[in-house]
Parts: C-alpha cells; structure tokens; sequence
C-alpha cells in the first residue's frame, strides 16, 4: 500500500485555494505529525489524503488500487462522532460493516474496551460519554479493522492528563504494531513527544517535511521558527 | 342534551358487552390501516434513507414534492384508486374495486408520502452528524441506509405513529372504493359516518370511543415497546 505518492495537490473551495499545491511522499514507519497553526490547512489535507475530499488538481496515489487503499485506512476525526449506540455497539461497528461475525465482534470489542479502560461503561450510550471518553472510543473504533493507515485530527485537542496520556500510549504501540499513523497537532509538546518525521503548514502550503530532530534544531522558515518559539503567528 | 347522554349510555354498553358488530368493525379498521402502514413503511424506510444518502440531480424536487403529497387530499385519492380499480378502469380486472384490498392501496398511498417526508427529516439530521464517519468506515450504500435506519429507529416509529393516526382516521378515500359494505368493508369511520346521518348516536359514539382509544392504545403501545424516552436512551 505504502509509499503514498501526493502530486501537486490542490483543494479550491469556491475558487479559492484552501490547500495545495502539495508534493508528498509518506512512507510506511512511523508517525508522521502535521503541524501548523489554525487554518493551515491540516485537517482539509487530512481528508483529502483519507479520500474525503475533491481533489480541485493532482494526484492521491496508493502504491494498490485506491479501493484497496481505502479498506486498510481509519480517520479520527477532531470531534469525535459517535453512533448513536453503545460503546461496545460502537466498537462492533466496522467489524460488523466488514462482515464480521457478531461473536467475533464482541470478541475484539471487549478487547478494545479493556484497553481503554471502559469496561464498566459497555453498555452506556456513545453520545453520552465525557469528551476524552469519546474521544478513546473513537480512537479504538479506528484501530479495531487493524488498519495500516491511520489520520488522526487532533485527537487531544481538548484533553488534558491522563485522557491525553491514553490515547498516546494507544498511538504509540499501534505504530510499533504496523500501522502507520499521521496525525495534525498543534500542540508542539506532542509533536515532540510522537513524532518521527514532521510535516509543517502555514497557509495552505507545506513549507517542510522533515525529521523531528532536524525540524526542531533548525526550523525551515521564519513562521516554523516563530511556531516553535510558541509565539503568535499571523 | 338527552339524546347524547342516553347514546353515551348505549355506547358503554355496546363496548363493555363486547358487540359483535362492533368488534367486527374495529378489527376490521385495525386490519385495513395496519396493512396499509405496513407497505407505506417497507417502501417509505429505505426510500426516505436513500434519498438522505444519495446525490442526485432532482433531489430536491423530489423532496419537494414529496412533503407537497403529504398534504394529498384522501377523497381524490380515492377517486383516482377508484377510477383505476373499477370495470373499465386500467386494472379492473382485478376485481378489486369495493374490497378491502382496494381500501388498502388507497390508505397506503395516503400515508407513504408522510412517512417517507417525516422519516427523511430525522435521518436527514443524522446523516449529518455520521456521513464524515460512515463514508470514513468504507460501508456500502445499503449499509449506510441500514444504519441510518437503525439509529434513528425511534423517530421511524414516530413516522409510523403519524401515518397510522392518518389512516386509522381516514374517512374520504375508504368510502370511495371500499363502498361501506355491511360486513366486508365497513370500517370505524365510515360507519361512523353512516351512522350519524341515519341518527344512530348510540352506535357511532361508540364506534368514535373505540376508534379514540384504538389510536391511543397503540400510541401507548409503540413508545412501550420502544422504549421512548426511557433510562437515558437518547
């Protein structure tokens, strides 16, 4: 499936220019972070590689058929949408979508929900859980078809502590375990503490794709500086 | 005043003595409006989920015209049941024109369009918050339209509530092409209808509480069943 091959890419929202053009090539390690501040087009880029959005020009290229491609990926979005279900009826889901049997369903969900330590909570609806909650189940909704690609949207974006620290364990080992993950932040501490390579936005264009280290030790541009610096950018 | 007081009198004892005639009826505009709400939902269901999840170029019109049909008033469509049923009518052959079966069609074309108008705007709502997710998990056409079907269950059952009080009341199109036979397509309404132009208070009143009540019991019944608003579901 990898590498994925982006070819100047370009997403026009009623003729303007959201995102583009972009030139990427992911490999399969590791976890890519995608950093940026609001409005750089993170989470527009996101969805246009998870094939959610038009591509306006360019190419989004799966070394499989695109098809393929899309079975093996999961997307966490940056707010959690939960069925209207359970929790472990959320689990279930893709599993049930891809023609699992319901004992097997069960089987990996409980799994799942051990892992998050939810297991007092199997039977609560989804909708009614506390953000970090949602945000976990998600997650593990999204790792449960084993998939090798795996977008998160800021996934921590409104935790703190321990939700936090959960959901990275949980990205940590499922990277270790072959998914390739590329997630957006712009929280620099996480990007730090996840990232193999980083890719960085500002306005619309990706100014660097780089290692951690080489990204952090000498920023690409006068907006990465000034975003490491954790000053405002404008 | 007196006459009504006395025909409440007959009335209760006409139900509490469980009359023959009475029961036949009542069972009679149970079988008729279930029947009809039955097919109204097996075409209304997929067809309002279909709607909410495919893109097509007459989308809105079609939507348009279908919340314009809920408004069909039912004394032209038993007119038009009627010509399309009767000897020389298209399918006269059938033999159908004065039948239940006639009352059927005629009701189910009355209720399909308000079931499929009041199912398409509570599933419209929920593909909003699951179309990012639904189309992220990879699921099929079908499976977006079980599982939209599914999770928005009880506002279907609410769809189904409003058809059946439709039918269930339904007077115009039924006396058409059912003809208010004694005995075989006397329903609630019609002879209640009947029945007061010939001055029988007793007896209509009594057809009019069982009819009140009919509605109201499976009113009761559907949100037992269903478990609305109960235990924290939604």
């Amino acid at each position: 499936m990898f590498p994925l091959e982006v070819s100047s890419v370009e997403i026009n929202i009623k003729g303007k220019r959201i995102v583009g053009p972009i030139n990427l090539l992911l490999k399969q390690e590791g976890i890519s972070v995608l950093l940026g501040a609001n409005g750089s087009g993170k989470t527009t880029l996101l969805e246009t590689l998870h094939g959610l959005r038009k591509l306006s020009k360019g190419k989004v290229r799966w070394s499989i058929p695109n098809k393929l491609a899309a079975k093996e990926q999961s997307f966490v979005f940056q707010t959690p949408v939960m069925l209207r279900r359970s929790v472990l009826e959320n689990l279930m889901y893709p599993l049930r979508v891809r023609r699992f049997s319901k004992p097997n369903a069960i089987k990996e969900a409980m799994h799942w929900v051990k892992k998050i330590s939810l297991e007092k909570k199997i039977n609560q609806q989804a909708t009614l859980l506390s953000g970090g909650e949602m945000q976990a189940v998600a997650e593990a909704r999204a790792l449960i078809t084993k998939p090798k690609m795996l977008f998160l949207d800021e996934p921590t974006a409104s935790l703190d502590g321990l939700a936090k620290k959960t959901i990275e364990d949980i990205l940590v080992l499922a990277a270790k375990n072959d998914t390739k993950i590329i997630m957006s932040t712009h929280d620099l501490g996480q990007a730090k503490r996840l990232a193999d390579d980083i890719i960085y936005l500002h306005k619309g264009l990706m100014e660097s794709h780089c290692l951690k280290d080489e990204f952090l030790n000498s920023p690409p541009s006068d907006a990465a500086k000034q975003f490491i610096a954790g000053d405002i950018i404008i | 005043m007196n006459e009504i007081l006395q025909g409440l009198a007959q009335a209760f004892l006409l139900i509490v003595s469980l009359d023959s005639e009475l029961i036949a009826i009542s069972l009679r505009s149970l079988y008729v409006t279930l029947t009809a709400l039955l097919i109204s939902t097996i075409i209304a269901f997929p067809l309002a989920a279909l709607i909410v999840v495919t893109r097509f170029r007459f989308r809105r019109l079609v939507i348009t015209i279908l919340n314009a049909l809920m408004g069909l008033p039912p004394v032209v469509v038993g007119l038009l049941v009627y010509i399309l049923f009767s000897r020389s009518g298209p399918l006269g052959v059938l033999g159908l024109l004065y039948t239940t079966s006639a009352m059927i069609i005629a009701q189910a074309i009355i209720i399909t369009p308000l079931i499929t108008s009041v199912a398409h705007q509570s599933m419209q709502g929920l593909w909003a918050d699951y179309r990012d997710l639904l189309i992220s998990i990879n699921t099929s056409k079908p499976q977006r339209i079980g599982t939209l079907m599914w999770d928005s269950r009880r506002a279907l059952i609410t769809a189904c509530l409003a058809g059946f009080g439709r039918g269930i009341g339904e007077v115009g199109a039924i006396m058409i092409v059912g003809g208010n036979i004694d005995n075989a397509t006397r329903v609630l309404t019609t002879a209640i209808s009947l029945e007061t132009s010939r001055g029988d208070f007793s007896l209509a009143l009594a057809l009019g509480f069982v009819l009140i009540s009919l509605a109201l019991s499976v009113s009761f019944a559907t949100h037992w069943f269903g478990k609305t608003e109960r235990g924290g579901l939604w």
